[in-house]
């Protein structure tokens, strides 16, 4: 049923989409307990910029992140000098570009489950001798696990449905780039239909799973603890 | 020499706090307070008075700028730096319930063991859970534990770590008065069972009257009145205070019960009360409310009423109620004193005035334990 085109592709998919969980999740904590907590000013600002991939075109995006990585680009030149050369065209060009354009899918829910915790478990924990950094790891994590169940599974999502951006950065390199979104749209344009189908059915049936899992998993909610 | 000593081993709390609050007056605390480091210190006050706010200040909770706190001659806060919350070794039972959500009880209670310095002993352990009568309900999650449970699983849990002052904002305003009916015998057994200070926070004078050896009462902000409990409650001023329920507190001791009558006689200093036998044992410690309300004023000593208690007294003082058709007055009787609260016509027509001679007749005296 899969070519080993096909297969190619949807190994690069979900390795691309699991480093891209992993790294969002370490970079979007911190971004979303800073935006959870501040007073600043700067908390609306920020918080427009992370949310900027959600209304952009991902060509537009693309386009700025090619020229950021090109050779005259500030990412550019920095990744020649650490001597790891250009990005674009490159599986990890495809990460970063992946990492920003799916941080609103991770920082948003998590951001939301910190900002539901309120004052409260911080101040207990205060009160029982806990410092900030233990405060963080053993109340403030652990509480938020739902909002990071949720973020992971939509960054994982999202980054696995992904195209303009894709196709702007990394072009249709196989076993590098070209990713089950860009090989659906290389059979389209080969009027290869039947195979298009396959991956295309691949991706409907995943994409309902997971908001399935998404939606099932919010309903339960709060009573996620303590129903042993 | 002694003076000092006994000053070192209070709580001198001294804050000054103003917030903006939209459309309202803006909210001012303004406390310099000397607080007793032993026994049930209440902060009484109505909602909106600060003491709340007081009780955060003490545990770190919320900064006033340019405060001074020291606690048992250690210095917590003072113009060079404010010691934070987790590092003040304090006990604190907020007023809802605080148990931490993805932790059963136990686990709740081994978080707080985890991070202290002070431990207890398994002896100790086990008497505090026995205290608050919580072993079987330890591997619950907080979720399926009623609100009783909740809260006493958290006062055991701000027990645990042995702190040198225990924090209780409110800690039964969350409860109905069935639940709250549950806990207060703990509170009750825990002020007399173990030696921590404990800083009590409420706006109900039950409460207070019941586990209090020490009142400070707030309002809007300043400490209106402060001193022993008896004291306190035994002052007519006060009762111009809204919710503050006149009657005065008597510290007394189980004298004789007499079997055939079910009824138990307490000796005060300031006389003998006829009391419905609860059980206790002779001797033992008995701490009595007689409500203003259920005092009224004889001439003679009426052996033809029903009424149980009658005590021979002195009006002391007769000052003005809140309500205009009320008069309070203040009775000396034995060592101690009563107040009563009775309407102007009936003053008027007994001719009563201070200085005189009467009896006091006790519909009703309620027992705390």
């Amino acid at each position: 049923m899969f070519t080993d085109a096909d297969l190619d592709a949807i190994w690069l998919t979900l390795r691309l989409a699991t480093t891209v969980t992993v790294l969002l999740l370490l970079i979007g904590t911190p971004i979303a307990w800073w935006l959870a907590r501040t007073r600043s000013w700067l908390k609306g600002p920020i918080g427009a910029l992370v949310a900027l991939p959600l209304v952009l075109p991902p060509t537009v995006l693309g386009f700025y992140l090619l020229i950021a990585m090109g050779p005259n680009g500030w990412i550019g030149q920095l990744t020649q000098e650490m001597g790891i050369g250009l990005l674009p065209f490159t599986f990890w060009g495809l990460v970063i570009a992946s990492v920003f354009y799916s941080l609103p899918f991770v920082v948003q829910p998590i951001q939301n489950a910190m900002e539901a915790l309120g004052e409260r478990p911080l101040e207990v924990a205060a009160t029982l001798r806990a410092g900030p950094w233990d405060t963080f790891f053993n109340v403030v994590l652990p509480l938020s696990k739902p909002g990071f169940i949720t973020a992971a599974i939509l960054g994982f999502a999202h980054t696995v449905g992904e195209f303009g951006v894709v196709l702007m950065i990394g072009g249709n390199i196989p076993q590098e780039t070209r990713v089950v979104s860009v090989q659906i749209y290389d059979y389209v344009e080969a009027m290869e239909y039947g195979q298009a189908h396959v991956l295309a059915g691949l991706m409907v049936a995943f994409s309902f799973v997971v908001l399935l899992g998404v939606y099932g998993f919010q309903r339960r909610g709060t009573s996620v603890w303590g129903s042993r | 020499m002694s003076q000092t000593i006994a000053s070192d081993s209070c709580i001198h709390a001294q804050f000054s706090l103003t917030r903006q609050a939209k459309g309202r007056e803006d909210f001012v605390l303004s406390v310099a307070a000397k607080l007793p480091s032993q026994g049930v210190t209440a902060i009484f006050g109505q909602s909106g008075s600060g003491k709340t706010t007081l009780l955060r200040c003490i545990a770190g909770l919320e900064t006033a700028p340019q405060g001074y706190l020291s606690v048992q001659g250690d210095v917590w806060q003072d113009d060079r730096r404010t010691l934070p919350t987790y590092q003040r070794p304090i006990g604190y039972v907020f007023q809802e319930s605080s148990l931490f959500e993805h932790l059963t009880a136990q686990a709740n209670i081994d978080f707080a063991l985890k991070r202290s310095e002070q431990r207890p002993n398994a002896a100790e352990y086990q008497q505090i859970i026995d205290l608050m009568g919580i072993e079987h309900v330890l591997q619950r999650y907080p979720a399926q534990l009623s609100g009783g449970e909740r809260q006493r699983v958290a006062i055991a849990r701000a027990l645990l770590i042995k702190p040198r002052l225990l924090l209780m904002d409110e800690p039964l305003a969350s409860l109905d008065s069935a639940r709250k009916q549950e806990i207060l015998p703990y509170l009750a057994k825990l002020r007399s069972s173990l030696d921590i200070p404990i800083l009590y926070v409420s706006h109900s004078v039950d409460e207070i009257a019941q586990l209090a050896d020490h009142v400070l009462v707030l309002e809007q902000g300043k400490v209106v009145a402060q001193g022993d409990i008896s004291d306190i409650f035994a002052r007519t001023d006060l009762a111009q205070l809204s919710g503050f329920d006149m009657g005065v507190v008597w510290h007394g001791h189980l004298q004789e019960r007499n079997e055939a009558w079910h009824l138990a006689r307490i000796k005060a200093p300031g006389g003998s009360l006829w009391v419905r036998d609860g059980g206790d044992a002779i001797g033992a410690a008995i701490r009595t409310r007689i409500l203003a309300r259920d005092v009224s004023i004889a001439l003679s000593a009426g052996e033809d009423s029903s009424i149980l208690n009658r005590l021979p007294v002195t009006i002391s003082q007769i000052t003005p109620d809140k309500d205009p058709a009320m008069l309070l007055l203040r009775l000396i009787s034995g060592r101690d004193c009563i107040l009563a609260r009775l309407t102007k016509r009936s003053v008027e027509q007994l001719h009563l005035y201070e200085g005189l001679q009467a009896w006091a007749q006790i519909k009703s005296v309620a027992i705390m334990r």
